[in-house]
């Protein structure tokens, strides 16, 4: 049976990359998937988690588990909303019993989407084509939260025409860190140059990652360093064909 | 909007040849510990932090058991255990014996706990001269600096400002060539050894049921600080106890391959009580400083209290992309990058530097590296809770506190949040020239922002399933 | 009184009562490869010299004299214990803590014996004792150090399996692995900062013949 999936897009790709739910949606229709949208998400309070707003992100998960209580499987194009979904809710209720069957039966159904691509649906060739050499940038969530390291690589791999050509940092943080990047802005801007000075000395043209904050953070210094690079979310190079 | 931070900060960043010092040194010490960790070298090395960790966790959390173990064994093999609650009872005791044994001068080697209570000011004040004998440290010491790093206290300066250092100290001819510094330091610290009526060591590891404090070095300074004056002081965080040697088969190795890559460290010592008969030479006297200094009130707090499992490698430091561009200075404390944000908040008081637990990405480089599996980005969280807790109390921090309450809000309000959404759309050919102000013109000051699209995913996402378009 | 207010805290902050015994530690973990002589004589040496040491083999007692003696290469020495002394140029050994000071600060080289040797890392283990002073291995800016093969363990595992307790032997147990260094000038190697810079250590076979 095809398997049903409700997309959770994040505040990100909803507001400033839409293109890339469309893409994963897109990709997921073709590896057989039925796909939906449920309306009433919002955020899933890592914002306010992360700066010590616990009550807040409280409330906000609350609110994602009344979303998605009945969906077979949750897909976010996003490490790191993921990663809060399926491990950081724990940290919000475990003084609270009854919703913790609640957090743990949902957090089995949140599904990063490269991993649910590669460990659910059993796919790896979706029949993309994207000629170009493209790095791969590990988002810090996906890869030592989740422990996604293979996943998007072997769907890059699988890919017409695609060159993989990784950056020596790639497991370094691209100093985004969501508020961080607001409230330390200039640590976070050197730690972005040192990660596209990595980019650069691969020879590259294009940035892929599971994670469009990271990329968003990545193609603002790229672009301000005047780099020819351009960044793309997983679900759009596996959309192209 | 950027936090208050420490001037340090940004003046470090701007530093090129500081922020080249730093990154090559930690880049250097990654690639060390990465060797030295392979499977071909230490096939176990997880299994080597999985009984570190338990090991860890049992004692802490048995820890007046084994104070009491040691205390036994120390006094079996003729030496003195010390309780200290805070940096003044450390340096009351320091005074009072040396002024007993008629003591003028001391020699250390390196310990970040004596560090963390200042103790070598403390004693100048009362006209001791205590010598540091680390390399480094002694550079450190000489030119009034705080270390840099747990590992590489001197890290920040060059061979030239070595040069400058002792050509100021020494009265000696400028030399700039890092052997021959070297040399410089053995000669003049090796009178120093020999002279000495004291010498103050750190603990690595304290045993409890040998009563034996456990010393790891490369240079020698503190087999000498240990060996040649007649008193030996060691001074410990109570934390620093595990309960048998042959725990130090998974220690020692850890230790070693996280700090520096070496499967070994040069000198390892194994220190219980003074001399002993027969034995021919060594100290008439053996002392064990027990340090709490705040150490007890940490225990209490279940899920923090991992912190104390630390035995300062300083692998978190070098792998944090924070630290990497901050320097060892920026922090309040003596301890710095990673483990530094959880103790000092803990230690201090979350509201003396309520900027530091915010200072990291979460990235999660430091809790991979860390040889005992300190949850280090879980501890960050909690203490930025508890510093919003706090300024919720002293009700600063209104505006944030009134715009994460208004975005939780509209967060469970899906109309409003989407119209919302949909506002911002409508404006975004307008933005840039909204920017030019504020938060998000610190942020651009850094990188450019990405072009704000015409439309929501959601509005895509409506005309998608209404074109039937697949 | 500190003693009693610290544990007091501790106690407190562990919600745990006077005299309550924890549960027994985790397991020792404890991992002693299964070399071969061949096999420890093979790594201990290319452990130490890739740390600049040297490592020599000796068939008996006057191989002994031969190699030390080359090796000083008439530099003067102290040695710890009996047994090499009557090299030319080699004092000692000395019973007298003043007088080890003295000629240990003073001469090129200090020779010692070692209790054990540890493979894996080329590692010299010395319990101070009446025959082993701390500070002959110390303070000469060479260490030579004479040790049977009979007493190369595999690694340090083994030897707290054979030691499980150091401070039963001696008041101090010192693991010596290759000559003293430092990095702490622009992260350059440097060896020999307080402790000596050489070390070269004497394997000796079958002592006994």
């Amino acid at each position: 049976m095809a398997p049903r999936v409700s997309l959770f897009v994040t505040c990100v790709v909803d507001q400033l990359f839409p293109k890339v739910g469309i893409a994963m949606a897109d990709v997921l229709e073709r590896a057989g998937c039925i796909v939906d949208f449920p309306e009433g998400q919002t955020c899933c309070g890592q914002p306010a988690f992360n700066s010590g707003y616990r009550d807040e992100a409280r409330g906000m998960a609350l609110h994602f588990l009344d979303v998605f209580r009945d969906c077979e499987y949750i897909v976010s194009p996003s490490g790191s909303c993921t990663a809060m979904a399926s491990h950081h809710y724990a940290e919000l209720f475990h003084k609270d019993p009854a919703r913790m069957d609640e957090v743990r039966r949902m957090a089995s159904k949140v599904w990063e989407f490269s991993r649910f691509l590669t460990d659910v649906v059993g796919v790896e060739d979706v029949g993309a084509r994207f000629e170009h050499r493209v790095t791969y940038h590990d988002s810090c969530h996906a890869l030592r939260e989740l422990g996604i390291k293979t996943p998007p690589r072997k769907l890059l791999a699988r890919v017409d025409g695609l060159t993989l050509a990784e950056h020596d940092a790639t497991e370094e943080c691209c100093g985004f860190g969501g508020t961080f990047s607001v409230k330390f802005p200039t640590v976070s801007g050197g730690m972005v140059r040192t990660k596209i000075d990595s980019i650069a000395r691969s020879g590259a043209d294009t940035v892929v990652s599971i994670d469009s904050s990271c990329l968003m953070q990545i193609q603002g210094a790229l672009s301000r360093a005047g780099l020819p690079i351009r960044t793309m979310h997983l679900a759009e190079v596996l959309a192209s064909r | 909007m950027p936090i208050e931070q420490p001037a340090k900060i940004d003046q470090t960043l701007q530093d090129a040849n500081l922020q080249l010092a730093i990154y090559s040194a930690t880049g250097r010490l990654m690639a060390k510990r990465k060797d030295a960790i392979s499977p071909d070298v230490c096939p176990d090395y997880q299994d080597l932090r999985t009984q570190a960790n338990l090991v860890k966790k049992h004692t802490i959390e048995n820890l007046d058991y084994y104070l009491e173990i040691v205390e036994k064994a120390v006094a079996a093999r003729g030496g003195k255990v010390v309780y200290c609650r805070d940096a003044t009872e450390v340096a009351d005791f320091v005074l009072k014996l040396a002024k007993e044994r008629d003591a003028r001068l001391l020699v250390k080697s390196k310990s970040m706990t004596t560090e963390e209570i200042d103790l070598n000011e403390r004693l100048e004040h009362h006209h001791l001269e205590a010598v540091e004998t680390d390399l480094g440290e002694y550079i450190l010491q000489l030119a009034h600096h705080k270390p840099y790093h747990i590992v590489a206290p001197a890290l920040h300066l060059t061979r030239y400002d070595v040069a400058d250092i002792f050509a100021e100290h020494l009265s000696a001819e400028r030399e700039t060539i890092p052997e021959k510094q070297t040399l410089m330091a053995r000669v003049a610290l090796r009178e120093k050894f020999l002279a000495a009526d004291i010498g103050i060591t750190g603990a690595n590891f304290v045993v409890a049921d040998s009563g034996a404090v456990v010393v790891v070095e490369n240079e020698g300074n503190a087999r000498l600080t240990s060996s040649a004056p007649p008193i030996h002081i060691a001074i410990a965080g109570i934390e620093k106890l595990i309960p048998r040697a042959q725990d130090l088969a998974v220690f020692l190795r850890l230790l070693a391959r996280s700090a520096t890559g070496q499967p070994m460290t040069v000198y390892t010592s194994f220190l219980s009580g003074p001399r002993r008969g027969g034995e021919t030479d060594g100290p008439d006297e053996f002392y064990l400083v027990l340090l709490d200094n705040g150490r007890s009130k940490l225990l209490a707090d279940k899920g923090k209290r991992e912190s104390l499992y630390c035995i300062r490698c300083g692998a978190c430091l070098n792998h944090c992309p924070v630290y990497r561009k901050i320097g060892g200075h920026s922090y309040p404390w003596v301890y710095s990058g990673p483990i530094g944000a959880i103790l000092s908040p803990q230690f201090m008081g979350v509201t003396h530097d309520p900027w530091l637990p915010f200072a990291s990405t979460l990235c999660g480089a430091c809790a991979e590296v860390c040889p005992v599996k300190i949850e280090i980005p879980r501890i960050l969280l909690e203490l930025r809770g508890e510093v919003v807790a706090a300024k919720t109390r002293e009700k600063s921090n209104r505006w944030e506190r009134l715009a994460f309450r208004l975005y939780a809000w509209a967060a469970r309000h899906p109309s409003v949040w989407s119209a919302m959404g949909l506002a911002a759309s409508a404006v975004a050919p307008d933005v840039p020239a909204m920017l030019n102000r504020g938060p998000i013109a610190d942020w651009l000051s850094q990188r450019d922002l990405p072009p704000l699209p015409p439309k929501t995913f959601r509005q895509l996402w409506r005309e998608r399933e209404g074109t039937g378009v697949r | 009184m500190e003693r009693d207010t610290i544990l007091h805290r501790v106690r407190t902050a562990l919600g745990r009562t006077a005299n309550e015994a924890p549960a027994e530690p985790p397991p020792v973990y404890l991992r002693v490869p299964d070399w071969s002589l061949e096999e420890r004589i093979r790594r201990f040496t290319e452990a130490l010299e890739a740390l600049g040491g040297r490592v020599y083999r000796a068939g008996g007692t006057a191989a002994v004299q031969e190699i030390v003696w080359e090796i000083l290469a008439g530099r003067s020495a102290i040695v710890s214990a009996d047994g090499l002394s009557g090299i030319p140029g080699v004092e000692g050994p000395y019973h007298d803590a003043a007088r080890i000071r003295e000629a240990a600060s003073r001469v090129d080289a200090g020779i010692t014996g070692a209790e054990y040797a540890l493979a894996e890392t080329g590692t010299l283990v010395l319990l101070a004792g009446p025959a082993e002073p701390r500070l002959i291995s110390l303070l000469p800016p060479i260490h030579i150090a004479v040790v049977p093969v009979a007493r190369l363990l595999a690694n340090l595992d083994e030897l707290l399996t054979k030691v499980p307790d150091p401070a039963a032997q001696t008041s101090a147990m010192v693991l010596i692995t290759g000559p003293s260094r430092t990095a702490d000038i622009e992260q350059i190697l440097i060896r020999g900062v307080h402790g000596p810079g050489e070390v070269h250590v004497v394997l000796v076979d079958s002592e006994t013949g």
